[in-house]
């Protein structure tokens, strides 16, 4: 089975924003709701890098671990899932996650801030692949139609990739091997752990400034 | 603070406070009042609403998006993207009639199923929440509900009244780069029937200089390579050119050769942009000094014989010219005027030099100046020097800014010139007087005079002098008087305060757009406004030419919303009320009242020979979108299939009738393919001798060429010369007779329309157009070698003497000031009051004067706020917090903007940037109430332009929008 992944290459990362309005328009995600961004640092000065962010579906996500609900899901793909039904709006994943993935609806000093909303890896929800009711919730099913992450699939310079973590480390490597440099593949080491392929060009590899 | 690019905090608070379940909270974000709240203050509410409440159901479309709907049938669709020249394929999945979903084109050779965030928003369009909806009417200072009958009734009227005391030329239509082909060329033909050359679109203000700039150095004014064929190149520079925000899908292609071929990636700007964060080089200059930058690197190539010494004999003129002036700027005084250290230029010198083919590639940072032309030529030059054209990785990669910019350039709306550049003597108008088989005389009757028939018109940049000037100051009967305004901004011309007052003095302007535009909302003008609800690309078809001059079909997507119509339909509605619509259709088909679209292309394809655009039929056009997959992704070119031999989209020149199957022209110029295989040499567009000297190129040819050496253009002359006149057809020669009418000796190539004498050329491996040298030094120009010369208002005064601007002079129907208004302001040390440059340029989100991309929510929540970006040590000194508000005033008419600060280092030191995108603000008040109801951008802020100053190209009368003084203040 298929261990599905984000990477985003910063070498290549324009900020361009395409994957952040692709996922608005493929999920109607209403103003206010960032289910992803582009994230810029060193803005306007040489070694400025963009790297696009969003929930990276963790290999042991730390939303689940704090959820006072549980309502989590890790699917077999790897993919982080969440129910709407049972999130109560408390907050506790916003602050646990390390790449400010998790979104509220609402901002209030105490109480419910409502449902969570967070990228679904193109995935849906808990409710039955491609149902009216998950679209509302969760937005579209594209892996149940075999397609990938439309964020991915239209960046503009295929610096954000998503898929199959071992294809995409290949890609990765060869790439950083031929140009002769990379960017670490930002949140890589954060999200997936230690992953030693043997190569400096490996994402998060020693060549790349590691990340 | 809501501008997105401090440094990745998110602004999380302020966002969620404007969700109110819908996007009409945004209204909340620049005043704290409600939409609603809004509208019950300004009064509008209670017509506007009542308004839609009264419409029958079945007249208003409104498409509710929702989730794919599993037991309908779902429709894929196949169009391209409206907004820049890359010329992305659109995916659209369609139910019921409404779009739903949009998919990556991953068969494009092109964009590869990728999409910047303007892509990858289509699809919002045709949602349409802030478009307008019905015709309207300004009465009062209120906008009143219309019929289209009334309408077109009404306008028409006024219209004619103004033409029966006035004149033709009194009328001023201003075009669309996001016409269609089809759309661009039918426009141009109604000027022509109403009888005015007053007829123009926003090419004057992007790359007009650009067009004349290379067509006056080597015979077309285009890109010459592709965005794909950046991936063979072994150098890459970037002048004045910002594709990772302006045409971020290029910067895919341009990355690959970046990476494959380990390129150097050089970026010289007077602002370290989102492209230069990705270069290997960075070079910045002070605004306005690019040809002292681009002789300062001939310099080091001259120095070092690092010329194509082999290319120059045999393919250019008078690079020993060029010589002469390079001579004068050594390291030390390019370093004076540019700022940039001698070290510097001499690397990326040799950097270019010794990694070819290198390509250069240029935007607005290099046309928007009043040297503009000057500069698309020294670049010209530089790349003839290094032998950088008709080679596949090098190139002059010219970006075009519209999604169709350069289709409707080459079909003709344009002040100067009919369709496909034939110009405005009296031989093109007979020309297009076969092709549209009307007589010259009806078209001459349409007209003032035969000498206004044949003088250039006043273009876009100018158009509101022609309304204030008195009728002495003026080379045409009457000032304007009405203006007829089709896709096109209002806040993207410079001076806008003295546009507000030619706006007020209009008696009738009529804007046929999506969106209202700037034009609309402007509070001094009360009265006598209309505006038509025109769908976009999306709900209509046709074609359109990317910037490498490949054409694509796109397809109709949904119906047109709400009671919108396509260009084609209002143009033959006004053209019926005119009067000349039975003339002017005589051989297109229009169902009920819409033209159709391929019959408008076959026209254009019999009639545009100059630019080879007869070979792109609509059948083979849509075959090519059909069979996207078989293109290599590199070359362009099909490898198998129907298509197979073709280049992708046929870029033009495509010789011929269709049924030769020329494959298009993928590099222009490239003598190492035969013509059959899209080569060719440079075109014969100026003579065969000047001052002795040959003109024609010196034993190069394209390859299976039958003649070995250089030689003039094709004429029945030419033909009997070479014995060749046998091989035309019976049919070919009557028709060749039938053109000449007695002189058939001077029918050309590109008045022959049976095109015979193409494909007699072709056959004996030869281009119709000749086979010359480009030229280094144009002589017809004002500057025939580009020399520098400072801005009008230049931040150094101490250079205006040694380069001053030029003379002032009268073109284009209107006086041009220019040295007189520099020296004056140096003389009067402008620059004491306003101490620093501001320069403007675009953002990634947003397109344009920017109406159509801050009405949709997915673009608009990315960018809130107009901003300037000023340096850190700049922003110490005046006591600028980075986010507070600030007056940036400039020198003229008391402009002024109030706008964030955005405090950077992204710009240097004494340098102020806004993006242009920005309208529905003007002096620190909010326009909205002005809008049309519900019509209103989401985002509104202060236009640059109320700030930008006087300064014209003497070519082509392009702006300066790169170049003034401004002074910066606290608010």
């Amino acid at each position: 089975m298929a261990r599905m992944k984000f990477l985003c290459d910063a070498e290549r990362c324009i900020e361009c924003n395409a994957c952040v309005t692709a996922c608005k328009n493929e999920h109607e995600v209403p103003w206010g709701i960032n289910r992803r961004r582009v994230v810029t640092l060193d803005d306007g000065v040489p070694g400025e890098r963009s790297i696009s962010m969003a929930c990276m579906h963790c290999n042991d996500p730390p939303c689940a671990a704090v959820c006072p609900v549980d309502c989590f899901i890790q699917t077999a793909d790897g993919v982080v899932l969440h129910s709407k039904d049972l999130c109560i709006g408390c907050g506790y994943c916003f602050y646990a996650c390390p790449f400010g993935a998790p979104q509220y609806p609402q901002t209030t000093n105490f109480g419910s801030r409502g449902k969570m909303d967070k990228c679904t890896f193109c995935a849906g929800g808990p409710e039955a692949d491609g149902s009216v009711e998950e679209y509302q919730k969760y937005g579209s099913n594209r892996l149940a139609e075999g397609k990938l992450p439309l964020c991915a699939e239209m960046c503009s310079t295929r610096a954000l990739m998503a898929g199959d973590g071992e294809v995409l480390a290949d890609i990765y490597q060869e790439r950083s091997a031929r140009r002769g440099y990379g960017s670490g593949a930002a949140g890589w080491s954060v999200a997936y752990g230690q992953h030693d392929r043997g190569s400096p060009f490996a994402p998060g590899g020693p060549s790349t400034g590691g990340a | 603070m809501l501008v997105k690019r401090s440094s990745g905090k998110a602004p999380r608070g302020s966002l969620l406070r404007a969700l109110s379940g819908d996007f009409n909270g945004a209204g909340n974000l620049e005043s704290g009042v409600s939409r609603r709240g809004f509208l019950r203050r300004s009064g509008l509410a209670a017509g506007g609403i009542a308004a839609i409440g009264a419409l029958p159901a079945a007249m208003i479309r409104r498409s509710e998006a929702g989730p794919v709907l599993p037991d309908v049938e779902l429709v894929t669709r196949k169009n391209v993207c409206t907004h820049c020249s890359v010329g992305c394929t659109v995916i659209a999945e369609v139910q019921n009639g409404v779009w739903v979903g949009q998919e990556p084109g991953w068969e494009s050779p092109i964009n590869q199923g990728t999409h910047c965030a303007k892509g990858a928003s289509v699809r919002e369009l045709t949602k349409g929440t802030r478009r307008v909806k019905y015709p309207l009417k300004l009465v009062d200072g209120e906008w009143k509900r219309l019929s289209w009958d009334q309408a077109i009734e009404e306008i028409g009227t006024r219209l004619l009244e103004i033409r029966q005391a006035s004149g033709p030329d009194a009328v001023f239509w201003l075009g669309s780069a996001k016409f269609s082909n089809e759309g661009a060329y039918l426009y141009r033909k109604l000027a022509a029937f109403w009888g005015t050359n007053n007829v123009d679109h926003q090419a004057r203000i992007c790359h007009s200089t650009t067009v004349a700039g290379v067509a006056n150095t080597w015979g077309y004014g285009a890109m010459t390579n592709s965005y794909n064929d950046i991936q063979n190149s072994k150098a890459l520079l970037i002048v004045g050119g910002n594709p990772a925000e302006a045409h971020p899908v290029s910067l895919q292609h341009m990355l690959r050769g970046k990476e494959h071929n380990r390129a150097p990636f050089i970026v010289i700007d007077p602002r370290f942009t989102r492209t230069a964060a990705h270069a290997t080089e960075y070079v910045r200059i002070r605004p306005g000094t690019d040809i002292p930058i681009a002789w300062g690197l001939l310099w080091h190539i001259f120095e070092n014989g690092w010329e194509d010494k082999e290319y120059i004999r045999q393919r250019v003129y008078g690079m020993d010219e060029i010589r002469a002036e390079v001579r004068k700027w050594t390291p030390e005084e390019v370093e004076r005027v540019t700022g940039v250290p001698g070290s510097q230029v001499r690397r990326v010198a040799e950097a270019i030099a010794r990694n070819k083919p290198s390509t250069v590639i240029w935007c607005m940072g290099i046309t928007q100046h009043t040297v503009g032309t000057a500069n698309v030529r020294a670049l010209s030059i530089l790349q003839l020097a290094l032998g950088n054209i008709g080679v596949e990785g090098g190139g002059a990669n010219i970006y075009r800014g519209h999604c169709n910019v350069q289709g409707a350039t080459d079909f003709g709306l344009d002040v100067t010139t009919l369709p496909a550049y034939y110009g405005l003597a009296e031989g093109a108008w007979k020309h297009f007087g076969r092709v549209w088989d009307v007589d010259y005389d009806y078209l001459k009757g349409r007209f003032g005079s035969k000498d206004l028939m044949e003088a250039k018109g006043i273009p876009t940049t100018r158009w509101f002098d022609a309304v204030l000037a008195r009728p002495d100051q003026i080379d045409q009967p009457s000032p304007l008087r009405a203006m007829v305004c089709f896709g096109h901004g209002g806040n993207t011309v410079t001076r806008m305060p003295e546009m507000i007052k030619g706006l007020e003095k209009l008696s009738l302007l009529v804007i046929a757009d999506p969106h209202p535009t700037t034009f609309a909302a402007i509070k001094e003008r009360r009265d006598g406004t209309y505006i038509l609800p025109t769908c976009t690309q999306f709900e209509t078809d046709g074609s359109r030419t990317c910037s490498n001059r490949s054409m694509q079909w796109g397809e109709k997507v949904v119906e047109p919303i709400f009671e919108s119509k396509d260009d084609y339909t209002i143009m033959y509605l006004l053209a019926r009320k005119l009067g000349f619509a039975d003339e002017m259709f005589k051989h297109i088909t229009v169902e009920e009242t819409r033209p159709v679209p391929e019959d408008i292309l076959r026209e254009m394809n019999r009639g545009c020979l100059a630019i080879g655009a007869t070979g792109q039929s609509p059948e083979r056009l849509k075959m090519h979108m059909k069979h996207q997959a078989d293109f290599d992704k590199i070359t362009m070119r099909a490898t198998s299939g129907p298509c197979a031999g073709d280049y992708y989209g046929l870029p033009w020149p495509c010789w011929g009738h269709p049924e030769i199957r020329h494959p298009g022209s993928a590099i222009l110029y490239d003598t190492s393919k035969s013509v059959m295989d899209g080569g060719g040499g440079f075109r014969a567009r100026f003579g065969v001798e000047r001052n002795g000297v040959s003109l024609l190129a010196d034993g190069s040819y394209p390859k299976g060429s039958e003649i070995e050496d250089g030689y003039p253009e094709f004429t029945m002359a030419v033909l009997r010369k070479l014995g060749w006149d046998k091989d035309l057809t019976p049919e070919e020669m009557r028709v060749v007779e039938a053109v000449g009418g007695g002189k058939t000796d001077e029918v050309s190539w590109q008045t022959d329309l049976s095109m015979g004498i193409i494909r007699v050329a072709l056959k004996h491996g030869c281009v119709p157009y000749g086979n010359a040298k480009a030229r280094a030094v144009a002589w017809s120009l004002p500057d025939p070698v580009p020399v520098h010369r400072e801005p009008i208002y230049s931040p150094r005064p101490d250079l205006v003497k040694a380069y001053p601007a030029i003379e002032d002079r009268r073109d284009f129907r209107l006086v041009q000031l220019a040295r007189s208004l520099q020296f004056k302001a140096a003389e009067s040390d402008l620059r004491g009051k306003f101490p620093m440059v501001l320069t403007s340029g675009r953002l990634v989100e947003y397109e344009g004067g920017g109406e159509e991309t801050r009405s949709n929510p997915w673009l608009a929540e990315l960018q809130q706020s107009m901003f300037a970006e000023i340096n850190r040590k700049d922003a110490e000194r005046l006591g600028i917090r980075d986010g507070s508000w600030i007056w940036v005033h400039g020198p003229e008419n008391a402009g002024r903007a109030k706008v964030r600060a955005l405090v950077t280092d992204r710009v240097g030191t004494g340098t102020v940037f806004m993006p242009f995108h920005f309208s529905g603000q003007w002096q620190g008040d909010s326009l909205r109430r002005n809008y049309p109801p519900d019509t209103d951008p989401i985002v509104l802020g202060e236009p640059v332009n109320g700030v930008t100053t006087y300064g014209y190209d003497p070519v082509t009368f392009m702006q300066e929008t790169k170049v003034t003084l401004c002074r910066v203040e606290p608010a």
